[in-house]
């Protein structure tokens, strides 16, 4: 947290945003149609001190990571390179860069000083020959070394997609250790690829289904502390935490920040009945937004906080509705064959994610809002919970592998059902939350 | 016997149960009867006992099942609720945490709303039977806490359960 403090973001050329649009022929358009990914080099950055030399390659190899691990992307393999970037003002030998058939050329310089570290970089369209957008420079700690190149990843990404990037975010999940019988959790935080894990919670109370909320300081999580899942709020710089929800007599959980961030929409047992309240955070008041019998959960707002998507069995079986952020009728968007579970509202607002079960499958999917153009991306024995990068291309979920040696652990799939890969982690772990983009 | 020696004991018993019966949760459980947990008591409140915990557990039968994504109740689930509600009756001094739970076939929301219905259901009729309300609390585990864990039928015909977990002094 102390990088958000630090981290200054200077443009060596001053330029307007709108230039960044200005990308030159060298695009990729993320539609259905692209498989083939674009070859790309991204050569060690030159360190421009003694100190820097030790992030040189590692920095490289990182923001080489974030573009690969898109399936946009491939890496040219190094020992193909004809020449060498040895400085960063230097004009670039594109005939060299032609040669290897790397379409887009990134090189990078860093600088260390004391526990300061600052990166600059540009971003090469090959075969025009030409720059795209105008270089960046970003300082920060050394110990933040893996941002700065997530930040320049993200640069890189947004100017030749024209798309929000995603890659400088963090993922607040479930850490699982142990057999299906005696499983323990607790709450871990990681970058968005699996790096600098954090656990945010010791694991003698069960925990489920944390959520960030709109800007990433705070989670909204289930524990079993009292003996009864209760929705706990936790400070992330912190670690600070408070039960947010403790009617006596009740269970609470699958809590979800509007996006705004003052309100919690969630679901209250009692009874024998789950319903949809919200609550209000400052005051702790709330207000019951669904009746009725069937068991409602699972609610997210739509990015404008003007509506709520959730599942109810109201009709006999688990279906994905919409109502308004204040209750009422409540309209159906789910009609395929099987069970529709824990929607998630896009970011950019035009899809709604959501779990599957059909024929003793589980499935991740995607459905515009109004419920047509349902497309399935994912199938196994148990796919659950999706949670969608900032910028609505990627969605990260749990997946459980079947028998006693069962365990979890995390996946993510472009909405095009493409790149689907498994994020490592150390032990078993479910129910990821993306969070923003990090400033 | 006053109700601290009887908390001893039931604190033994349990110690014993736990293992066997891994239904028992150290840790997570709502009333933690285990901490602390000597391991002596062992001819007294036995299975043989028909005032013990045990044979609440063993003879009664602790534990209702239910068919795949629902909380009724079947005839035979209703047969052992009645051997409960005439051993809440007998024991007045203990009370219970109904505890539900559900298979891994479904999402974990709805798994833990699905459990608080098999809880609930569970406790209604006990308390339709004449056993006080106020004995009775209830919880629900979702998927969390399986007892078998194939990825079969048969296991999850036994983890689709709700469990009547004995307490003392809950409700003074």
């Amino acid at each position: 947290m102390t990088l958000r403090v630090l981290m200054a973001v200077v443009a060596i050329c001053v330029l307007p945003v709108i230039a960044w649009a200005q990308n030159g022929p060298l695009r990729i358009e993320i539609t259905e149609g692209v498989v083939e990914p674009m070859p790309f080099a991204a050569p060690n950055f030159v360190p421009e001190s003694g100190a820097a030399n030790e992030f040189a390659e590692r920095l490289a190899r990182v923001v080489v990571s974030d573009l690969a691990g898109t399936g946009l992307f491939r890496e040219v393999p190094r020992d193909a390179y004809i020449s060498q970037i040895t400085s960063f003002d230097a004009p670039v030998q594109y005939v060299d860069w032609k040669a290897i058939n790397a379409q887009a050329l990134v090189t990078g310089a860093v600088n260390v000083s004391g526990s300061n570290l600052s990166v600059k970089f540009r971003v090469y369209d090959v075969f025009s020959g030409t720059e795209i957008g105008s270089g960046l420079q970003f300082a920060g700690t050394t110990q933040g070394w893996r941002r700065m190149a997530h930040k320049v990843a993200d640069q890189v990404y947004a100017r030749i997609t024209g798309e929000q990037p995603y890659f400088d975010s963090r993922v607040v999940y479930v850490s699982e250790q142990g057999p299906k019988d005696k499983r323990r959790k607790r709450l871990a935080i990681m970058d968005y690829d699996g790096a600098n894990v954090q656990y945010l919670t010791g694991s003698e109370h069960l925990v489920l289904a944390p959520r960030f909320s709109p800007t990433g300081d705070r989670v909204l999580y289930t524990s079993y502390e009292t003996g009864f899942p209760r929705i706990y709020v936790l400070e992330v710089g912190s670690v600070k935490r408070r039960v947010l929800e403790s009617q006596d007599g009740s269970m609470s959980f699958a809590p979800r920040f509007s996006p705004d961030g003052r309100t919690v929409v969630y679901s209250l047992a009692r009874g024998g009945n789950t319903d949809i309240f919200r609550m209000d955070v400052a005051s702790g008041s709330s207000v019951r937004l669904t009746s009725g019998p069937a068991i409602e959960t699972a609610p997210s707002y739509s990015p404008d906080g003007s509506r709520i998507v959730f599942e109810s069995d109201r009709s006999g079986s688990q279906q994905i509705y919409i109502m308004s952020a204040n209750g009422g009728e409540a309209k159906r968007i789910s009609f395929g064959k099987g069970r529709y579970g824990t929607p998630v509202w896009s970011p950019r607002g035009d899809l709604i994610a959501f779990t599957k079960q059909s024929k003793g499958r589980f499935h991740i999917g995607v459905m515009r809002t109004d419920g047509s153009e349902e497309r399935l991306l994912t199938a196994s024995f148990l796919d659950e919970g999706p949670t969608w990068s900032p910028n609505g291309r990627v969605i990260m979920f749990t997946r459980e592998t079947q028998g006693s040696a069962g365990s979890a652990s995390l996946y993510s799939v472009d909405i095009s059902g493409r790149n689907l890969k498994r994020i490592p982690t150390e032990g078993g772990a479910s129910d990821p939350s993306w969070s923003p983009l990090q400033r | 016997m006053n109700m601290i020696t009887k908390a001893v004991l039931l604190t033994s018993v349990l110690a014993l149960a736990a293992c066997s019966n891994k239904s028992d949760f150290v840790g997570d459980d709502v009333v933690d009867l285990n901490a602390g947990a000597n391991t002596g008591f062992e001819g007294t409140g036995g299975a043989n006992d028909p005032t013990s915990v045990a044979f609440f557990q063993q003879s009664v039968g602790d534990r209702v099942l239910f068919e795949v994504d629902t909380s009724t109740l079947t005839g035979q689930g209703r047969l052992i609720l009645d051997g409960q509600t005439r051993w809440l009756t007998t024991n007045s001094d203990y009370t219970a945490i109904i505890e539900g739970h559900a298979d891994e076939q479904g999402t974990r929301e709805y798994n833990v709303a699905l459990g608080e219905r098999r809880a609930n259901e569970v406790r209604d009729y006990l308390v339709s039977k004449g056993v006080p309300s106020s004995r009775l609390r209830v919880v629900s585990y979702g998927k969390e806490r399986p007892i078998e864990i194939c990825s079969q039928e048969g296991c999850y015909a036994k983890n689709r359960r709700a469990v009547t977990v004995l307490a003392a002094g809950l409700s003074g």
